[in-house]
């Protein structure tokens, strides 16, 4: 039994030597690599991607999917730049708004998955969709925003010396994560997602609220898309309708190399963080070296995720013929 | 009984197109109503044309996407990079006209077979490595763009071919080629899953691999096909594409157009769960996305707004062939103590 604990943290395990040989690769190899503001950029670069890939952990912890999560950014995005700089209001005011905007959308699909049965791949698609053109409904121009409260959130940051600063961005990104942690390890609702996942049967048998969950975690899934459009709004100072193409997948990405199972019920939040940390150190390994080029970065993460499916594959075989042969 | 039983089963295929082919009924009678000249057809030069003639045209690369995927998911599967399949088989023919000055056997040939041994690669991970098919294709699906680019040097590489695009821009009998290509492929399509024993074996694994595999059917075989084949219908989709626009965009040839596939097979009548497929139903899913998406155009509403209708009509359809909400809709909403 001992060991069967041990085996389950392998694939993050992976994960961690992975991000740490990549870092420790790249920091030889080039000058400068080691820097702190350097480690500082991976978060800030990739925030909103760290943050959408948390509620897409939430979902494919439940064995579930979510395409739509990066039209829910873009649509987010566009949202409170038109608010804010069309309509004239209150950054303060808009924030919620567009946080309620996605819980609303994730609700919605939470709802006719649970409720009609349907598969969460083909609801999410529609969403995806639907999100995206609402996004270019409101507006198919970046809208930038010069609103001085939003550029005054958006530059501050806790300084830590050396003229090093934590801007706000990671500091969302950051306590994000812990309140995810929190939800996922400590609270009912982050047991009942890894019972669902692990057998839906068996957690409606034990008494879950196998509904109520589900479409809690579409909704949560909603929100931290809406709270990723509106940290990109704040990287880039911009509202986009066509931001975040692609991001769904990106996020899954991040997830499958941060160790957690596709197939639901087994994962941890710092595993798709440390993957996101590793998409940071590819992105600007490239960026260091200069002659590669961008696409590389997606030759790169295709075969990372091939390697850390192949390993998953393997060790749950392993893991099922010595449960097997204990059986015996 | 016998003969009740037998009626069932012819009966069940028609009924199941029922829902697919009212909906498309219902888009073309808006268009009657409420398009002018959208049912005229004028031949120009010997060739037709006209709306219908260009739905027909312009779904191709969609068709013979959806004609692989039907396939795919019948064996309870999905191939979510045919739009990675797409660019690399675009680029391939490209680099192999601008670059390599390869003679045109070559160029139509080397992307096909490239396209089917990705679908191999594909086919092998989740046939024999046992990986889940979404996650499988999700690599290929990430890496492929940027292997395209690869390829391509990150350039849209701009070709001029008279003969090779021809299969995009090209007349044989007064209509376009490209339904001259699709009509191929399905007829290749059904032949194989009607005319033999296979597309019973795909059914069956799609029903239940574990039972097919005792019953004598070589699962992993059927399912190494299934992809192969899907990968072949992309790489194809991917030569119509490059044709149509003379180039290799890797950014942005058949983006996306995976999950079109999979809307118009599931519009089409056939479950994500697997099992029972329809191929005609497939190919009408398509034509309903694409009716819908040159409906929206030509009454000259805002492209943005059609994405917007099109996700709408989606679920509309997609909820009607529920059981689960036929079911609740007869039913009074009640909830179930979940």
């Amino acid at each position: 039994m001992k060991r069967g604990i041990d085996r389950k943290y392998i694939p993050v395990a992976c994960t961690i030597c992975v991000a740490a040989l990549l870092y420790v690769a790249a920091g030889l190899s080039y000058k400068g690599f080691f820097a702190p503001q350097v480690f500082i950029n991976f978060l800030i670069d990739n925030a909103f991607l760290g943050i959408v890939a948390m509620g897409m952990t939430f979902v494919i912890l439940s064995g579930g999917i979510d395409l739509s999560v990066g039209s829910v950014v873009a649509l987010t995005g566009v949202l409170t730049a038109c608010l804010v700089e069309k309509l004239m209001w209150h950054p303060l005011a808009v924030f919620p708004v567009a946080l309620l905007c996605g819980s609303l959308l994730g609700f919605g699909m939470g709802c006719i998955i649970h409720f009609f049965k349907s598969p969460p791949f083909i609801v999410t698609l529609a969403g995806m969709i639907f999100a995206r053109g609402m996004a270019n409904v409101i507006s198919l121009e970046s809208i930038p925003i010069y609103h001085p409260f939003f550029v005054n959130i958006t530059s501050w940051g806790i300084p830590l010396g050396n003229g090093i600063i934590l801007p706000s961005i990671v500091l969302m990104y950051l306590g994000a994560f812990g309140c995810a942690l929190y939800i996922a390890h400590y609270t009912k609702f982050g047991r009942n997602v890894y019972a669902i996942g692990g057998s839906e049967q068996s957690a409606r048998l034990m008494g879950v609220p196998v509904g109520r969950t589900k479409i809690a975690v579409y909704t949560l899934n909603g929100f931290l898309s809406a709270l990723g459009g509106i940290v990109l709004t704040m990287y880039t100072s911009a509202g986009y309708g066509l931001a975040g193409e692609g991001l769904e997948l990106d996020a899954i990405a991040c997830v499958v190399i941060g160790g957690t199972l596709l197939s639901g019920g087994v994962g941890y939040l710092a595993g798709t963080f440390v993957g996101v940390l590793i998409m940071g150190i590819i992105q600007t390994f490239i960026i260091f070296k200069g002659t590669l080029s961008s696409w590389w970065t997606k030759i790169a993460i295709g075969i990372l995720l091939f390697i850390f499916i192949v390993l998953q594959r393997a060790l749950l075989h392993f893991s099922q013929r010595s449960r097997h042969s204990r059986g015996n | 009984m016998k003969n009740r039983e037998e009626k069932r089963r012819h009966t069940i295929p028609s009924f199941r197109l029922l829902w697919p082919l009212a909906a498309l009924a219902l888009i073309l009678i808006y268009d009657l109503l409420f398009t002018p000249h959208f049912f005229t057809i004028v031949i120009k030069d010997g060739h037709l044309f006209g709306s219908l003639i260009d739905i027909l045209n312009r779904s191709a690369p969609l068709c013979l996407i959806a004609i692989g995927m039907t396939l795919v998911i019948a064996t309870a599967g999905i191939d979510i990079s045919v739009g990675s399949i797409i660019a690399i088989s675009g680029a391939v023919a490209a680099w192999l006209i601008a670059q390599a000055h390869a003679p045109l056997i070559a160029v139509l040939c080397v992307p096909c077979a490239v396209s089917l041994s990705l679908g191999l690669v594909n086919g092998s991970l989740i046939a024999y490595l046992g990986i889940q098919p979404i996650v499988a294709t999700l690599i290929l699906m990430v890496a492929g763009r940027g292997i395209a680019q690869l390829i391509t040097g990150g350039q849209i590489i701009v070709f001029e071919n008279k003969p090779f695009e021809y299969i995009a821009n090209g007349f044989l009998g007064g209509l376009p080629f490209t339904i001259t290509i699709v009509a191929a492929m399905l007829a290749l399509a059904l032949l194989l899953s009607r005319k033999t024993a296979l597309g019973l074996f795909i059914e069956s694994v799609g029903c239940n691999p574990e039972a097919s595999r005792f019953a004598g059917i070589n699962a992993h075989r059927v399912k190494l096909l299934v992809y192969a084949f899907c990968g072949l219908c992309a790489g194809i989709a991917g030569l119509i594409v490059a044709s149509n626009i003379k180039a290799a965009d890797s950014n942005n040839a058949g983006y996306l157009l995976e999950l079109d596939a999979i809307l118009a097979v599931v519009i089409g009548g056939t479950t994500l769960s697997g099992g029972k497929f329809s191929l005609v139903g497939a190919i009408i899913g398509a034509l309903i996305i694409q009716s819908l998406t040159t409906t929206i155009l030509t009454q000259g509403i805002a492209v943005e707004v059609t994405r917007v209708v099109k996700s709408l009509v989606v679920v509309a359809v997609f909820l009607l062939q529920s059981e689960n909400f036929r079911k609740a809709i007869g039913a009074s909403f009640t909830r179930r103590a979940a």
